[in-house]
């Protein structure tokens, strides 16, 4: 049975891949008429698929405040069968233990941010009424090593911000989080990269800023570089990267750590197609190898092939911990009476 | 606030600070085409202007008007663009601090120890216009190092203090420009002490910055250690601000984040 399917799954592949071919031939066709009607000279042809490629490498997420920090799940459903087989090994020391989270966040309806207007609300006495907002109420959970964790919740129920406290970026405002072992947080890709700084300046000054050390850096330099694909191009500065280029920089500095946890905000698959298939791979490697992970993503379907064991938040609280297929089921049941706004960019299958 | 955790911490993100110092420095003169050469050229050409001004337009009669000069006008720079560096760093990084954790005083300590070198460079200038106008190599020079690093020390305290207050407040880097100017002109850099009358002298020691500019002057000018007194109330004053700067520095460090 199944060597029928896969013989049956193949030949239409190499069905849709003729057809694929049929249709560039078709289009390299016009691209010559074009040329021919117009008499464009060699050059300036030449520049004319060079924008071409140019675009489509547009197209990968980076947007000034950082890469990695858009939703980008165009994984395939093979490559997510792939995930599906990692080796889920657990022990039974203690990585993380969340005593009582919350957050609170202040929603002035003004923001009072200068001296002025401080001492003079101050005065009046309209600086007391604050809007408070609880982003996390009161979470508790303990998880073992080597477990992953999947977070799930309409927009607005607090998973971001529960990251940004377990990578220590944010304080909570009540509770504690004991966490045991190397985090590596992957909620940002190239952070403080310098625009006038070479690839390889930009390798060590990232990687400064996630914690490494110089001599670990320059130990693990050839493999960043390496697996980065930019050969020649590390010597250049970062302003003249294409988008694609940054990304892939980005991710092989902050993967080349042996994490004890990893955070992953959305599986990040950065670059080009070939690079996609590899970050994948290497993230995957990452996982399998018994460190306990955190994963925020709007896919329950990720979700189900990648966690054992899954929070839901709504609104800041704890709604279920449990098995990933129960509380997916229970999520997926309540989601159907949710609200437009707050389902949006959520994939639920 | 002195535990273990802050000693740990400081060795594992020892290589950020030396990051950072490196990018503060490239970064300063990195569309210029003489570089680094400004950090000669500024207190150069600012001097001769000012020499002018001073010894042919006012006829102040301050023996080696140059070297008098560049020592308060380096002393003081150092400690104005330590503090104002010190008090934009945490906005300026604000993209980093909201996605990744890192100790936050390293950018304020960064730029500090950037200016540092940047005045130590720029040191080179003040021993040529010594060469130049023949003033005496007196062995106590050395010394100048004593001023200098209480200098920084109090510039470290007050940038830890206006980098929590800016964060919450942005006029204050306004109101911190009137008074780094107040304070420039307050500081005898340009003129002596004697433009008051006696009575009035003792003014100029409630300024820390005036104590550290004379301390170099009895150093490099005149040839003695510098003034003791001069040098302990200084040093009394830059500990007490720099405790008071890490203290709400502390306190504070975690707001930082959500008015970023």
């Amino acid at each position: 049975m199944m060597s029928d399917k896969s013989e049956s799954k193949n030949a239409e592949i190499i069905e849709r891949s003729i057809e694929d071919a049929k249709r560039k031939a078709e289009k390299n066709k016009n691209l010559i008429i074009v040329k021919k009607k117009y008499r464009l000279s060699k050059t300036s042809s030449q520049l004319f698929e060079r924008t071409k490629l140019d675009s489509s490498e547009d197209n990968d997420f980076w947007d000034e405040e950082g890469l990695g920090s858009k939703v980008n799940d165009i994984t395939t459903q093979e490559e997510d069968a792939e995930f599906q087989n990692l080796p889920y090994i657990v022990s039974d020391e203690v990585a993380i233990k969340a005593e009582n989270l919350s957050m609170e966040f202040n929603l002035n309806q003004e923001k009072v941010d200068n001296l002025k207007e401080y001492v003079i609300k101050r005065i009046k006495g309209e600086i007391k009424p604050k809007n408070h907002f609880l982003a996390l109420n009161n979470l508790s959970f303990t998880v073992n090593k080597g477990e992953r964790i999947g977070i799930i919740g309409f927009n607005g129920a607090g998973k971001s911000t529960l990251l940004k406290i377990l990578a220590g970026v944010m304080k909570p405002t009540e509770g504690k989080v004991e966490t045991h072992g190397k985090i590596a947080p992957l909620l940002e890709l190239g952070a403080g990269f310098d625009n006038n700084y070479t690839g390889e300046e930009n390798i060590f000054l990232n990687g400064a800023i996630l914690g490494y050390q110089k001599e670990f850096l320059e130990s693990k330099y050839d493999e960043i570089v390496e697996f980065s694909e930019l050969g020649e191009f590390i010597k250049v500065p970062i302003k003249n990267y294409s988008s694609g280029m940054l990304s892939k920089l980005g991710f092989s500095v902050a993967t080349i750590v042996e994490p004890d946890i990893l955070i992953l905000d959305e599986v990040l698959s950065v670059g080009d197609v070939k690079f996609k298939k590899k970050s994948g791979n290497k993230l995957k490697s990452m996982m399998g190898s018994g460190i306990t992970v955190f994963l925020v993503s709007h896919s329950v379907d990720q979700i189900r092939k990648l966690c054992k064991r899954v929070l839901w938040l709504d609104h800041g609280n704890l709604v279920m911990d449990g098995d990933v297929d129960e509380v997916c089921d229970a999520y997926i049941e309540t989601a159907k009476e949710a609200s437009a706004e707050e389902l949006h960019n959520i994939e639920l299958y | 606030m002195f535990d273990n955790r802050f000693i740990s911490n400081f060795t594992k993100y020892k290589f950020l600070l030396v990051e950072l110092v490196k990018r503060d420095i490239k970064g300063k003169y990195k569309d210029s085409v003489l570089g680094l050469f400004w950090s000669f050229l500024n207190p150069l050409l600012t001097m001769v202007v000012l020499t002018f001004i001073f010894s042919y337009v006012f006829k102040m009669s301050i023996k080696n008007f140059p070297v008098y000069f560049l020592t308060g006008y380096l002393m003081f720079n150092l400690f104005s663009a330590a503090t104002n560096g010190a008090m934009d760093s945490i906005k300026s990084n604000a993209s980093i601090i909201k996605k990744i954790y890192l100790p936050k005083y390293m950018f304020a300590l960064g730029t500090t120890c950037s200016e540092l070198i940047n005045f130590a460079i720029s040191l080179v200038v003040l021993i040529l216009v010594m060469i130049a106008t023949n003033a005496p190599f007196h062995l106590s020079l050395i010394f100048t190092i004593i001023p200098v690093l209480l200098l920084v020390v109090l510039a470290i305290g007050v940038g830890l203090i206006l980098a929590t207050l800016t964060t919450f407040f942005t006029d204050i880097k306004y109101l911190y420009g009137v008074f780094i100017m107040t304070l420039m002109y307050a500081s005898a850099i340009f003129y002596p002490v004697e433009v008051l009358p006696v009575k009035y002298q003792f003014l100029f020691e409630l300024n820390p910055v005036y104590l550290a500019i004379a301390g170099a002057r009895d150093a490099i000018l005149t040839g003695v250690f510098p003034n003791v007194k001069y040098m302990i109330v200084l040093a009394v004053v830059a500990v007490i601000l720099l405790v008071i700067g890490m203290y709400i520095f502390y306190k504070y460090q975690d707001k930082f984040i959500l008015y970023l």
